[in-house]
């Protein structure tokens, strides 16, 4: 498939990897803030069941040397388990009770 | 039955008699006159922890640190020599900051030979000493040997560089005593892979750390983490740490918990059945090669999940039973605000498998830390009302009531010196 993001084994993830395949944290908490409760659900549902083999696949390689295929790939998995606590435990994008608060990540490792 | 014995005494606090029982007053948090008299007599008396050795891997590697508790920033450097060396980071010439990138009041890290001044090119050796002084011909009797960085104290235990920024009446170790020093050994130097997180919290200091330093507040505070199912029951059960313990100005709680691999499936999130990991860190622990570790669970606790080691004055390290550990340093910058930071530190991982299961432990964090620190501020607000002003404290809740009585007795201690120094 020409202009893949994923892997060719992960081609029904397509559709989600533009939006979720964030490099930092810091992307991948913003995008979860600004999307809809129904695009994170669909994400999820999507993603979930596939997320062992995507694990398996990705472990297969050294982590310092993952094609970048793989790589989306784990960034993939790294959104399903930021879009994991709004959609398994809040039932909304952002933490209740957490207002105005704010956390950055300022050093996270790569991949 | 409680599963967990109380001591002797008939309570944690009773153990602890000059901690007394009564109500506290929270009049050291809303006091901007006190928190003036923190800086001084607490701040540039104790032993401070300003990062790793990690953060200085070469020859050259230096990072700042702001500390505007002190109304200063410290530069700390490996000097050529592998020295660990800490000045005050402020040109002798005009008082320029020394060391900054783009923005003066934020840190920056990195790596040189020499610091040179941005202003007029002033330069000092990694050991401090003037090198260099731009047109020195121009200036009257100038000594480069009398314009050196000003140091400042500075020494490494098991890793963490502490500095002080006044002249210490003890050495490091002395200052941490046997409890923390008993740490000594713990692998903290394997642990590399780090995730550091960063806020600003408008409260002060010591609430966010009186929240970290109880858990009583967990089953209710943090319910909407539990599945639905598993709420009623984790309401219910309340919290009892495992142990608590005073050492001089420290303190440690022990808690059970954690061990999700034994949980049933309802009571998990599916996200932390597909990954082994959540709050607790990974549930697959890695092998350290140190069995005991050392300075860990000290009331021998059945079913230990974690210490928390609170170093006074505002240093947390909490190792957890499943091979990482975490620190929390509590800046602060006015008697209502502090800057909050979180380290998260695991082994680094062999594989995807391994960084994912990181990867939810450090998200879990931020989701519980974020609720955390909003619930600081709405206390925060209603504290300086001082429609109420004395509040009971339970058993659970022995160190908040450990570390307020520590922080008026220091600065009852300067007062006194410093009454007695003009008379």
């Amino acid at each position: 498939m020409t202009g893949a993001l994923l892997p060719d084994a992960f081609s029904d993830l397509e559709p989600y990897a533009a939006k979720w395949c964030l490099p930092t944290e810091r992307q991948r908490f913003a995008e979860r803030m600004s999307s809809s409760m129904d695009e994170m659900q669909a994400f999820y549902d999507a993603c979930f069941p596939r997320a062992e083999a995507a694990i398996a696949y990705c472990e297969k390689f050294p982590l310092d040397d993952l094609p970048e295929d793989a790589e989306r790939l784990l960034q993939l998995l790294y959104s399903l388990v930021m879009v994991s606590f709004p959609v398994e435990a809040w039932r909304q994008p952002h933490i209740p009770d957490s207002g105005a608060a704010y956390l950055d990540l300022l050093i996270e490792p790569r991949p | 039955m409680s599963p967990v014995t109380k001591p002797a005494e008939g309570s944690w606090t009773a153990r602890y008699p000059e901690l007394g029982t009564e109500p506290m007053s929270y009049e050291d948090s809303i006091s901007p006159e006190f928190y003036e008299l923190e800086r001084e007599a607490i701040f540039k008396r104790s032993w401070l922890n300003v990062g790793r050795l990690e953060q200085l891997p070469r020859k050259g590697s230096y990072f700042t640190k702001e500390l505007a508790v002190a109304s200063t920033s410290v530069v700390i450097v490996r000097g050529t020599d592998g020295e660990i060396r800490a000045f005050h980071n402020i040109c002798r010439h005009r008082g320029n900051k020394l060391v900054w990138t783009d923005f003066p009041r934020e840190e920056s890290s990195g790596s040189c030979r020499q610091f040179v001044c941005k202003y007029h090119g002033w330069k000092y050796e990694l050991d401090g000493a003037c090198s260099f002084v731009q047109q020195e011909d121009e200036f009257f009797d100038l000594d480069k040997a009398d314009y050196g960085l000003v140091p400042v104290h500075c020494d490494v235990w098991n890793g963490f560089i502490f500095v002080h920024l006044g002249e210490p009446s003890q050495s490091l170790t002395e200052f941490l005593g046997p409890m923390i020093t008993a740490l000594d050994g713990y692998p903290f130097d394997q642990q590399t892979e780090r995730f550091s997180y960063r806020a600003v919290v408008g409260s002060n200091w010591k609430l966010f750390m009186d929240a970290f330093q109880e858990f009583y507040h967990a089953p209710i505070l943090h319910a909407k983490q539990s599945p639905v199912a598993a709420r009623p029951e984790v309401q219910a059960m309340g919290y009892e740490a495992l142990h608590y313990e005073i050492d001089g100005p420290h303190r440690l709680v022990t808690s059970p918990g954690g061990k999700g691999w034994l949980m049933p499936p309802e009571a998990l999130k599916p996200m932390e059945t597909l990954t082994r990991s959540g709050l607790f860190g990974p549930w697959d622990a890695p092998d350290l090669g140190v069995d005991p570790l050392p300075g860990t669970n000290p009331g021998n606790a059945k079913h230990w999940g974690l210490d928390s080691f609170q170093v006074w004055p505002n240093f947390v390290i909490l190792i957890w039973e499943r091979g990482w550990y975490l620190t929390y340093h509590y800046w602060p910058t006015s008697y209502n605000t502090h800057v909050f930071e979180g380290n998260l530190y695991f082994v680094p991982p062999k594989n995807a498998r391994e960084r994912l299961a990181q990867e939810m432990a450090a998200v879990t964090f931020k989701e519980y830390g974020l609720q955390d620190a909003n619930t600081l501020e709405a206390t925060q607000i209603m504290l300086e009302s001082r429609v109420v002003t004395t509040f009971p404290l339970n058993d659970q809740e022995i160190l908040c009531r450990h570390l307020h009585k520590v922080a008026a007795e220091w600065v009852a201690d300067y007062g006194r010196e410093r009454a007695g120094a003009t008379r």
